[in-house]
């Protein structure tokens, strides 16, 4: 009988102290992976990282201009050059201007409504991905977001409460320029039903302006690929 | 005893070593479930003391405790009332209660063995 009743409360403490270890880990567990000391940490990291790309870009300019001056020397290679010149402007690796049209783009002026979503008055990452879309279907040879130039790379992607375009956050009021046929241009932003329509339902501040100049900066980033390389049989 | 200090150990080091992962959203089951064992604990060791343990009250207070805890917590999740600090109190004020009468039966034992110096007059009566 006696051993019994020691046994039964032996068994009863034993688990209590499980769960009490397993409370006290737990507890521990929280308290460390705290949400904000992570991103404390993870916004220290980023501005070392941005840090970085700074001065990784002030090098990428540099060479750029050695580049430029030796490839002066020789005559001979002009065809090349100019084969060359066209490719970078292509890439979007040149300063670049024509004419065009400048669309700027802001948040709504107009205040949401009892039960209204917020959201549907502020510019959003899929807003430029469709205008910067209409701006290439109606020809624009480039394109530049905030003083981003638009490259085969670029991502236009959503950003807490800015965007991200080349990896660098840029808030609204957006300035969209592009280099094409501005009535063109133009028109096709303000189609029937089409992005302008749309974005000025929602009180979303849309200016469009045909510009006889437009200059549209070149790519501040570096195209050095890490993964990609020509393809040894060439594509099927 | 003894055994009781190494189930204890035993329980700690179990709960410190098995890689259970428990949502943290049940953190309130599981700290009320663990005040609800501590109270059982407590009210074995005193009953254990007084001569009056009961193997069957014992065990079924556990399960129903930890039981009834939980369902409070449960009840006041869905009700939007706090339930849970109810038992929260009484639980505790039972711990606390138990270790007292625990506190007083030791040190009665104690002094019937003898062991104590400076109470002259437990000693006549016992001798």
């Amino acid at each position: 009988m006696k051993r019994q009743s020691v046994l039964a409360i032996a068994l009863v403490v034993a688990v209590t102290g499980m769960m009490l270890a397993y409370q006290v880990r737990i507890q521990r567990a929280a308290a460390s992976s705290l949400p904000v000391q992570r991103s404390e940490v993870l916004v220290q990291n980023l501005q070392a990282v941005e840090k970085e790309r700074d001065s990784l870009r002030d090098e990428v300019a540099q060479l750029r201009g050695q580049i430029a001056k030796s490839g002066a020397v020789s005559d001979q290679l002009s065809a090349v050059e100019t084969q060359l010149e066209q490719a970078r402007m292509a890439a979007g690796l040149e300063d670049v201007e024509g004419p065009g049209v400048i669309v700027t783009l802001d948040d709504s002026k107009r205040a949401p409504e009892k039960g209204q979503d917020p959201n549907v008055f502020l510019l959003h990452d899929d807003d430029l991905l469709k205008v910067v879309n209409e701006l290439r279907d109606a020809g624009a040879e480039a394109i530049s977001i905030n003083g981003q130039r638009l490259v085969a790379t670029s991502e236009i992607r959503c950003a807490g409460s800015t965007v991200s375009i080349n990896n660098t956050r840029t808030a609204p009021p957006v300035d969209i320029r592009a280099i094409g046929d501005p009535a063109v241009l133009e028109a096709a932003l303000r189609l029937r039903g089409g992005i302008a329509e749309t974005l000025l339902f929602w009180g979303i501040q849309v200016d469009i302006k045909q510009q006889k100049l437009v200059v549209v900066p070149a790519y501040k980033g570096s195209l050095q690929p890490q993964y990609a390389k020509p393809a040894a049989g060439g594509a099927q | 005893m003894w055994i009781v200090l190494g189930a204890l150990v035993l329980g700690l080091a179990m709960g410190t070593v098995i890689p259970l992962s428990l949502p943290l959203a049940y953190g309130h089951y599981l700290s009320i479930a663990v005040l609800a064992a501590l109270d059982t604990a407590f009210g074995g060791i005193r009953a254990y003391l007084e001569d009056r343990f009961d193997v069957g009250v014992f065990v079924t207070g556990f399960v129903s405790n930890t039981l009834l805890a939980g369902f409070f917590t449960f009840l006041g999740d869905r009700l939007g009332v706090e339930l849970y600090y109810a038992a929260l109190f009484a639980l505790g004020v039972r711990v606390f209660n138990n270790l007292g009468v625990i506190r007083r039966d030791l040190m009665q034992d104690w002094k019937k063995r003898g062991g104590h110096k400076f109470s002259p007059e437990q000693r006549e009566t016992q001798g």
